[in-house]
């Protein structure tokens, strides 16, 4: 008989566990905007070589699993601050540099989106590059990619349950461990399967309104 | 900081057996995965565009339900739910019988997750063939199957390929997802050897540089598909 009590009994332990997953997505989507800008501002003030390093960076953190970046940072950060730190701390490092190469890219396209007499035509009113692009550019980039800024966090949302494997208890860990010692995985997962579903399809239809509303 | 690099420890045994046999299993699921996914994604693809609106409709529910429940959530139920849920003959065999157990689950929540962005990416490529291209081939007498067999699929998989591409990326990276439930392929590998030895840097390096090259591998693919693909006009 399947028996859902089990997920009234652990309501709180199951919010907090979903609590964690939204802080860890809002903290990656800041830390991943402020690395993306801050990769796009290196992208167009440098030269070649920055350009080149920016390239790289972006390439390898797209080519490799973000399982891989969680076990990279899991086991660097406490090497390079030379003192340990929990779970938490490396997974906002990671989460915040990989999804500050997927965000760099967003923006790249939302600059590309830019026609170029906007630069040119704010050049020529006698503002500065660095002024053309803090006052004419930056702001429409940003304003094209919003929607493809939100579905990648609704993705990062998804991913923060791979925190799991560095046993931090996000939404689908506390599920796991309730799951297990009441040995209930059925009911439990199912509970989790829906919950994730429910968050991820009115987030996507929000999303979808705010693309129709833009387009207006 | 404070390392002892060790980077001769790579090639020393089993560390170095490790990585490759790590590598194989990665491989060999994303492959699994994605021979599964590729004509499920296209038919429930095809269903999107559809007239008929329960087509549409389930179609539709088939695509949500895959694309907005963590992977990682995915590959628990088929492991640990699914089994449960099959007649009981079956779920035993599931458990007991089958052969690496962990590897054909982890392929099957692999290839329906994928099948699921497939669609939608197929959709787009159907959608994004001009309608007059449809309607040509049905003046020149086509049926609806002949039209899209013959005209408006190849038109777009030549516009999807870029993104077909990024997909299989995607496959080979989720196949990690599976050192959840227990098989060894390359992340976990290096994970243990991280354990067993200490050197991160070299272990999870390693594995790195293996994910580069399969990237940079598929992307020369792709340029290379591109071109010989390429029609004399525009598409």
């Amino acid at each position: 008989m399947p028996d859902y009590s089990l997920i009234l009994r652990n309501a709180s332990f199951l919010f907090d566990g979903l609590l964690l997953s939204l802080t860890l997505t809002l903290v990656g989507v800041i830390g991943g905007l402020a690395v993306g800008t801050a990769l796009t501002l290196v992208r167009q003030f440098t030269g070649v070589i920055g350009n080149r390093v920016v390239d790289a960076y972006v390439f390898v953190f797209r080519a490799i699993p973000l399982l891989l970046v969680i076990f990279w940072f899991y086991f660097m950060v406490p090497l390079i601050l030379g003192r340990p730190v929990g779970a938490w701390t490396s997974a906002i490092v990671a989460f915040t540099l990989f999804e500050g190469a997927y965000y760099s890219e967003i923006l790249r396209a939302g600059l590309k989106s830019v026609r170029a007499g906007q630069l040119n035509a704010a050049l020529a009113s006698g503002m500065s590059r660095a002024q053309a692009l803090r006052y004419v550019i930056f702001p429409q980039a940003f304003a094209a990619v919003i929607p493809i800024f939100l579905t990648q966090a609704i993705i990062l949302f998804q991913d923060t349950s791979l925190v799991f494997v560095v046993s931090l208890h996000d939404f689908l860990t506390a599920t796991t461990i309730i799951a297990n010692r009441d040995g209930r995985l059925i009911e439990a997962y199912a509970f989790a399967c829906l919950v994730y579903y429910l968050i991820c399809l009115a987030a996507t239809a929000g999303v979808e309104k705010l693309k129709r509303t833009f387009a207006r | 900081m404070n390392y002892q690099w060790n980077w001769g420890l790579l090639l020393k045994e089993p560390y170095a057996g490790w990585l490759l046999t790590g590598l194989g299993w990665t491989v060999a699921l994303s492959i699994a995965g994605w021979l599964i996914a590729l004509p499920l994604g296209t038919t429930i693809g095809i269903a999107r565009t559809s007239s008929s609106r329960w087509v549409l409709g389930l179609s539709g529910f088939y695509v949500s339900v895959f694309r907005n429940i963590p992977l990682l959530l995915q590959m628990f139920v088929w492991f640990f739910v699914v089994p449960e849920l099959l007649p009981a003959r079956l779920g035993l065999w599931f458990k007991r019988d089958l052969p690496n157990p962990e590897f054909w689950t982890a392929v099957l929540a692999l290839a329906f997750y994928t099948s699921g962005r497939l669609a939608e990416l197929f959709r787009a490529g159907l959608q994004a063939v001009p309608r007059g291209q449809r309607m040509a081939a049905d003046a020149t007498g086509m049926n609806r199957a002949q039209a899209l067999r013959y005209i408006v699929m190849p038109q777009a998989l030549r516009i999807i390929l870029p993104p077909l591409t990024s997909e299989f990326m995607s496959i080979v990276k989720n196949s990690s997802l599976a050192l959840t439930i227990g098989v060894l392929e390359l992340t976990a590998q290096s994970r243990q050897i991280e354990n067993f030895t200490f050197h991160g840097f070299e272990a999870f390096g390693a594995a790195t540089a293996f994910y580069v090259l399969v990237a940079l591998v598929l992307n020369l693919v792709m340029v290379c598909l591109q071109r010989t693909l390429a029609l004399p006009v525009a598409v």
